[in-house]
């Protein structure tokens, strides 16, 4: 143990004797390891951004959704009035994706959405009008600013009321209460009894669920929208007309665990049984679609995986240009002190100690590089929020960029999993051994007496 | 390493022959040299260049292997090694001297005395004794309080200290000496030679090899070596 001391102790000397070379050679490593872990933390980062967003939408949840069927499906279709094209989500799959139709489902929460003008007095908002029952707000992360939310009671009563959200109040309503106050949707007026708090819009996953802006919803009872509305939507688009009847947009299944079975496991197979009935109840007719974000879950984590392995390879890609920095100095290294090696074989080293001194002196530089990288490494959320600043800096000075890209790039937060610094220490050190050997080697197999004439 | 045979000799040579081969043409460096080195010997092998001394003075230091006949060191043979037992030969039986003192750069004065230590048979790590020895050896040859100093910080006669106190930190048989004060003013190789003849005078058995006449003059014995033979041996004045 003292003799490796001593070795590494001789070797550090020899380093020392020229500074600059030894620190630039360094330097190669020290970025290369540096990128290996910021990469694997940028990569780790953006996998929990994506993950969180799934999360958003409930591990546990099972989401079933409305689908427009392909254009000769709906022409064929037995339809009373060929003008109104019915589809989707039925109140009766409300029934049978029920508590007490499924077991293992808490809650079905409905809704129905319907983009509409609403009008207070002379001001006027386009909004998506959400017929919802009181589920519908704790499923969507929604806070109250003001007043109260949709309750079971209002569904009853049938009631003429609406929650707005934060936007709409501050556009129809500024330097007003709202509360109190009705707006008029379709015709029809609306008391407003709550406020919703801003929230964050969701951003759209894999093209399977888009992305929502929950900032320009208006919410009424859903059985109050039914019973004032009714379920056809006819729309005017320059010339031409549509007009659909949907009953239900979309049913959130809230799935809760047994005392057996935890809900994260029950997730899959409740999903399964609810795509038979669904299947089983519309009879084929593919108007509906569903979403399991535990499903979504995996396939980002999958993700992850590839994205991880893409941007580590890049990132071990300049370990490898830092290692053959390294050989390179060392092959001159040996050149330069064939005397030094002459001399020791003289005085008694064996082949082994040359090749024992060199390695271990390539070791103690990609080391110490390996370790200044680990710290950098470390400190990647840091610089990278340097990065963040400097990028904010810029980009508000000058173009336009897409929000979306920029949203993303504000919360991402690098994660710098403890065993990547272990991974890449480990990756340099094994570099230094790799790219040592053959120089070593070389000087071992220098003959004593050349080496020692060598000038 | 095969045993070694009690002799009263440090050192015999007997019909040593090495052979080069540069490309097709075979070069007779040496051609049947036969030696004897008793213990306590103080020899000057002399030549013009080409004359076999360089190549008689690696086979002497255990660098190479000879091509016919037998060298035997401190009763090993060593003609037939294997290059780590002639590494460890080296270590334990051979103390170099060179002209231009072969000091390595980024050691001090103690730590290049420590450098065949590390090389040690049983490699063993140097202890607090290991490091007595070295100071006693390096105030042996004058260097008190300079210790820690590096070569460039030394003169040439400094450094050609530093290198003898190396020789003789594992006790060897022989000493091999090659123009040991070939670099240095005629001062400085009073100094040095004097150190010479004090160790010889303890018992050591100095090998060097000089092309001065008034260097040669102090040995005890002088060998002219002429086309790879022994030319003369004996006690030549002037």
């Amino acid at each position: 143990m003292f003799r490796l001391f001593r070795t590494i102790n001789l070797a550090v000397k020899s380093l020392l004797l020229h500074k600059l070379r030894s620190s630039l050679t360094m330097l190669g490593i020290v970025f290369g390891v540096f990128s290996v872990i910021a990469m694997l933390a940028i990569g780790e980062g953006a996998s929990k951004q994506a993950q969180d967003q799934v999360l958003e939408l409930g591990a546990t949840n099972i989401i079933v959704r409305s689908v427009k069927p392909p254009e000769q499906s709906s022409s064929t279709t037995a339809n009373s009035n060929s003008f109104i094209l019915r589809y989707g989500l039925l109140r009766e799959d409300l029934k049978l994706l029920s508590k007490e139709n499924i077991s293992g489902i808490e809650r079905s929460i409905p809704i129905r959405e319907v983009s509409a003008p609403v009008r207070y007095r002379h001001r006027e908002m386009n909004c998506r009008v959400v017929g919802c029952t009181s589920g519908y707000f704790e499923t969507n992360n929604l806070n109250l600013r003001d007043g109260r939310f949709i309750t079971e009671h209002d569904q009853v009563k049938i009631d003429t009321i609406a929650v707005v959200a934060a936007q709409v109040a501050e556009t129809l309503f500024p330097g007003e209460d709202p509360i109190g106050k009705s707006v008029q949707i379709n015709g029809e007026y609306y008391e407003i009894r709550g406020i919703t708090r801003t929230r964050g819009a969701t951003a759209a996953i894999g093209g399977s669920l888009a992305g929502q802006d929950y900032n320009k919803d208006i919410y009424i009872p859903l059985k109050t929208m039914q019973v004032r509305m009714g379920d056809d939507n006819i729309q005017r688009k320059q010339g031409s007309f549509s007009a659909e009847s949907i009953q239900l947009h979309q049913i959130t299944l809230q799935i809760n665990g047994t005392e057996e079975k935890k809900a994260e496991d029950l997730v899959i197979p409740i999903s399964e049984v609810v795509r038979e009935t669904m299947e089983i109840n519309h009879k084929g007719k593919k108007d509906w679609s569903i979403i399991v974000p535990m499903e979504l879950l995996e396939q980002a984590k999958q993700i992850q995986l590839i994205f991880n392995l893409v941007l580590g390879s890049i990132a071990a890609i300049s370990l490898v240009v830092g290692g053959i920095g390294i050989m390179n100095i060392m092959l001159a290294t040996v050149t330069e002190r064939t005397r030094e090696i002459g001399v020791r074989r003289a005085l008694g080293a064996r082949q082994r100690d040359i090749i024992e001194q060199f390695l271990v002196e390539t070791i103690v530089l990609s080391g110490v590089g390996g370790a200044i990288g680990m710290l950098l490494g470390w400190l990647t959320p840091q610089i990278f929020s340097g990065t963040q600043w400097v990028y904010n800096k810029i980009s508000s000075n000058t173009v336009e960029v897409d929000a979306g890209f920029n949203n993303m790039f504000a919360d991402l937060t690098p994660d710098v999993q403890p065993w990547t610094l272990g991974l890449a220490f480990g990756i340099s050190v094994g570099i230094g051994i790799i790219f040592g050997v053959y120089p070593a080697m070389s000087a071992a197999r220098l003959d004593p007496i050349e080496a020692l004439r060598h000038e | 390493m095969s045993q070694a045979v009690e002799t009263q000799f440090a050192a015999r040579v007997i019909d040593l022959h090495k052979h080069y081969y540069l490309g097709e043409i075979v070069v007779h460096a040496l051609r049947g040299v036969n030696l004897d080195f008793p213990k306590g010997d103080f020899v000057a092998i002399m030549g013009s260049s080409g004359s076999g001394k360089s190549t008689l003075l690696n086979l002497l230091g255990a660098l190479d292997r000879p091509t016919g006949g037998q060298y035997i060191l401190g009763g090993y043979d060593v003609s037939k090694m294997t290059d780590n037992d002639l590494s460890d030969i080296r270590n334990r039986l051979i103390g170099f001297i060179f002209q231009s003192y072969n000091l390595i750069p980024q050691y001090t004065v103690l730590e290049n005395i420590e450098v065949p230590l590390h090389y040690r048979a049983s490699r063993q790590a140097i202890d607090s004794e290991d490091r007595d020895r070295c100071e006693h050896l390096a105030k042996l040859v004058g260097l008190d309080g300079r210790f820690d100093h590096k070569p460039f910080q030394l003169s040439g006669g400094q450094q050609q200290r530093v290198a003898i106190a190396r020789a003789l930190v594992n006790n060897p048989e022989i000493i091999l000496a090659d123009e040991p004060t070939g670099n240095l003013d005629s001062k400085t190789e009073e100094e040095i030679m004097q150190i010479l003849l004090d160790l010889n005078a303890e018992g050591r058995t100095i090998i060097m090899v000089t092309h001065e006449d008034n260097v040669a003059e102090l040995a005890k014995r002088q060998i002219h070596m002429k086309d790879g033979q022994v030319a003369g041996d004996g006690l030549f004045r002037g």
